[in-house]
């Protein structure tokens, strides 16, 4: 495998008027169909993992023409999980206002019930509205919400860990169902919380379960540096701070920040990408026309937006692959359009290209992204 | 027609009522176990599945307590994977109030409901205890006298997020470009003792509107709260005339609150033990239950009594002679168990202590035939047909509504019953043959749940 595709999932698509097109099915969108469908359609694909978005917040904008209202993307996940085989489920799960303990078991869960399939994009809040939900009062600053991120997924990391693999003996002869010596208290210490252990789930299938990041700035490098497998980036896009900058110098940026660490493993870079494919490049860009007409403003995002053919996203992709890249995750525009034309018009091509894999070649996520079998932090043998 | 019988299936859980040792059991923790599990109660017809919850593993003599079942996946995560694989059965989790956001709480179950067509439900705990609390962001900070407010008010708020939302508010109306009624919808705000939180919930109304709640307790306070805010109760009273006098008393408290006698499920937990003929099933049941309390668990449940080290007594003789520690309280820190519920009926050691003794020296048993003696009954001993004569005859004669089954092998534990017991409960005419609704509160026979919010035309 040489190149990595992820699908990032929206709901009807990552354009605001998208709901509104052929075949977009908006009233069924807090449905477990609609999600499913979704999701099988990208496996179709051979996709190495979809990405499920959430907020607990709605938009501030309180427009009643764009979709508002979502269900729970960890749930999501797991409810597509038994109902598909082999695509890595990446659900988004917000660090600032959650229990890492619950993350932990949850996305332990997601792991159990699909075999090794599970991940988790970890993401932080600073929205006001976010905290008024929690009761909580002005948001932390960004040092501060990054670093308590980094301290969530360690507690995960280790709580997965607090069991060690052959922790469950069932010996009838002296009674016991576990070897106690096998678990293992985290004892976890930091400024926002602090964790006992061991988790009440096994270790997952994985050991340690698939992290990913959304990263525009230098400090969300330097998470994704310390905490994630696999970091999304946005080359020739537009963060918070301003333009991204090029592939090349996003990745140089990254792999700075893994240097200031200590991990051996380098972490994954997919590149994100916001795509309307047609049969012509013009043909895409006049369905972007009339989907911002629709919607009334020009569609603005932190990825680069490109309307074209397959061919055309599979040359920046080829670009992206020769800058050093490991992959890129898709945003469809309009879910119902464009995630098809991506399984069956840019796979092909990226096919011929050697670019995609032709068949599933691993069970586990972590699999598909070539990460090994991690060891056990608290195994002595 | 007869009163119809409600049934639920408890997915066996952590304490050593369930036997690991058994040749026929299963992973606790494989997903495999939990599709069968799921997909033999709803063969079945049974209402729904019932996952109990723990969030810190238990602990005898500051060490993790190594004898039981250990191991479990997130409740809520696990029934949405089993939704998947089921297509009527309703799916109960208990969801701890101390140590979660209601916020995060009704959106998770709003969710459930969402993506499972309406059949979640909602066990309501709480606990107060700093041992647990050490797993979380607050530790252990809820006083204990304030355990029942906080879990009202968490249930309150809870109701106002899950009502915050139109019935009719998402119109995802292409050909008009309206999405919404209202640009703002979910607006609410919650202000009391334990909360104070406002905005807008961002999930929209789900099937059922309000998932099912359930209520475990049956002291004053647990009535109270049951009978103000449940749609069922979980009760240990499985005895013929307790059962009846409890689902009077709490039938009786409804009237108050404006809830009629049908609006309250009343129902026991219980075991069951089968056999072709009553003498198989009697032996069956003496296996299952020295299989539940081998020499190591004897020991360890006198421990809980004792409250010290009995690890150099000898199970298979007497009932220790000496009186237990009485110096810690079972709610301290320094009790030998910690993390365990059930310690707190040990209010008076001495007296049990004394009590057992005397049992062991009028009838001859060991320390071990004690323990089981204790600790070991079985609600349901027979064959099919007289365990099903039973179970109709609870529920005719009101001493509840159905029961909540809790099998001792994971995970074909429940599927005898399946196979024996509910097609006699079918034949007498007061169990369904096929589901009839689609969403719990339908098979439970609720109303739907009340909307407060104003509908939208006379907000318009």
């Amino acid at each position: 495998m040489t190149f990595h595709l992820a699908v990032a999932l929206d709901g009807t698509g990552w354009h605001p008027a998208s709901w509104r097109e052929p075949g977009a099915r908006a009233d069924e969108l807090l449905t477990a169909g609609f999600w499913v469908d979704q999701v099988r359609e990208a496996e179709a694909g051979l996709a190495d993992l979809v990405t499920f978005e959430d907020a607990f917040a709605l938009p501030g904008d309180e427009r009643a023409d764009r979709v508002q209202g979502r269900v729970d993307a960890v749930l999501t996940a797991l409810r597509v999980g038994p109902v598909t085989s082999h695509i890595g489920l990446v659900p988004t799960v917000i660090a600032t206002h959650t229990e890492p303990f619950h993350v932990s078991t949850q996305i332990a869960t997601l792991d159990w019930v699909t075999s090794g399939r599970a991940g988790q994009r970890i993401k932080v809040s600073s929205d006001p509205a976010e905290y008024a939900l929690f009761g909580r009062r002005d948001p932390e600053d960004r040092e501060s919400l990054f670093g308590e991120a980094a301290d969530h997924v360690e507690v995960q990391r280790r709580l997965w860990d607090s069991w060690e693999d052959d922790a469950e003996i069932r010996d009838a002869a002296t009674g016991r169902f576990i070897d106690r010596d096998k678990l293992h208290y985290i004892d976890f210490e930091g400024p926002h919380f602090s964790v006992r252990g061991p988790s009440i789930t096994p270790r997952p299938p994985q050991g340690q379960p698939v992290v990913t990041a959304l990263a525009h700035v230098d400090t969300a490098y330097r998470l994704a540096a310390r905490s994630a497998d696999v970091v999304f980036v946005t080359p020739d896009g537009t963060g918070r701070d301003g333009p991204t900058g090029d592939a090349a110098s996003i990745l140089a940026e990254v792999r700075a920040a893994e240097g200031a660490t200590d991990r051996t493993t380098p972490l994954h870079v997919f590149g994100d990408l916001l795509v309307l494919l047609d049969d012509t490049a013009d043909a895409a860009r006049e369905r972007l026309r009339l989907l911002d007409a629709a919607d009334g403003t020009e569609l603005r995002s932190d990825a680069r937006i490109l309307a074209g053919t397959a061919g055309d996203v599979a040359d920046v992709l080829a670009s992206w692959q020769d800058a050093g890249l490991t992959g890129a995750r898709l945003r469809p525009a309009v879910t119902a359009h464009d995630l098809p034309r991506i399984t069956r018009e840019l796979v092909p091509e990226l096919q011929r290209r050697g670019l995609h894999r032709t068949a599933y070649e691993a069970d586990t996520l972590r699999g598909l992204l070539d990460l090994e079998h991690p060891a056990d932090r608290y195994a002595t043998a | 027609m007869p009163k119809q019988i409600h049934l639920a299936a408890h997915f066996p859980g952590v304490n050593n009522t369930t036997v690991w040792s058994d040749p026929a059991a299963g992973s606790h923790i494989a997903f495999e176990s939990f599709r069968h599990f799921a997909q033999t109660a709803e063969r079945a017809k049974f209402d729904f599945l019932f996952l109990a919850e723990g969030l810190r593993l238990r602990e005898q003599g500051g060490k993790i307590y190594d004898l039981d079942v250990v191991g479990r996946p997130d409740n809520v995560s696990i029934l949405m994977a089993m939704a998947a694989v089921t297509e009527r059965i309703g799916l109960a989790g208990t969801v701890n109030s101390t140590f979660n956001e209601p916020l995060d709480v009704a959106r998770k179950l709003a969710s459930l409901d969402h993506l499972s067509g309406g059949r979640a439900a909602w066990n309501v705990v709480t606990s107060w205890d700093e041992f647990t609390g050490e797993n979380f962001r607050r530790g252990g900070y809820l006083p204990k006298d304030k355990r029942y407010l906080r879990a009202q008010e968490f249930l309150e708020t809870a109701k106002t997020l899950w009502d915050a939302w139109d019935v009719d508010e998402v119109l995802a109306d292409p050909t008009s470009g309206r999405y919404l009624r209202h640009g703002d919808a979910g607006r609410f705000e919650v202000h009391s003792d334990q909360f104070d939180i406002s905005g807008r919930f961002a999930t929209p109304r789900s099937p059922q509107g309000h998932p099912v709640i359930i209520q475990a307790g049956d002291s004053e306070e647990g009535r109270e709260f049951a009978a103000a805010s449940a749609d069922a109760i979980f009760t240990r009273h499985a005895e013929l005339e307790a059962g009846k006098e409890f689902y009077a008393d709490v039938k009786g408290r409804l009237a108050k609150f404006g809830r009629r006698h049908e609006d309250l499920k009343i129902l026991p937990a219980a075991t069951f033990v089968l056999g072709a003929t009553e003498e198989e099933a009697a032996e069956n049941a003496r296996q299952v239950q020295y299989q539940q309390v081998g020499p190591q668990t004897a020991i360890a449940f006198a421990e809980q009594v004792w409250n010290r080290d009995l690890s150099d007594v000898d199970p298979d003789g007497p009932v220790p002679s000496f009186d237990p520690k009485t110096s810690d309280d079972v709610d301290s820190g320094a009790h030998i168990s910690k993390g365990r519920a059930s310690v707190r009926m040990y209010k008076d050691p001495v007296a049990i202590a004394n009590e057992w003794r005397e049992l062991g020296e009028r009838e001859g048993l060991s320390l071990r035939e004690v323990v089981i003696r204790k600790n070991g009954r079985h609600t349901f001993v027979g064959t099919p047909q007289r365990v099903a004569d039973t179970i109709d005859e609870f529920v005719q004669s009101d001493a509840s509504d159905g029961f909540v089954l809790v099998p001792h092998v994971t995970p074909g534990g429940l599927d005898v019953f399946a196979d024996e017991v509910v097609p006699l409960l079918q034949e007498k005419g007061s169990f369904r043959t096929e589901y009839e609704g689609t969403t719990l509160r339908e098979h439970l026979g609720l109303q739907p749940s009340p909307t407060t919010t104003t509908p939208a035309e006379a907000r318009a």
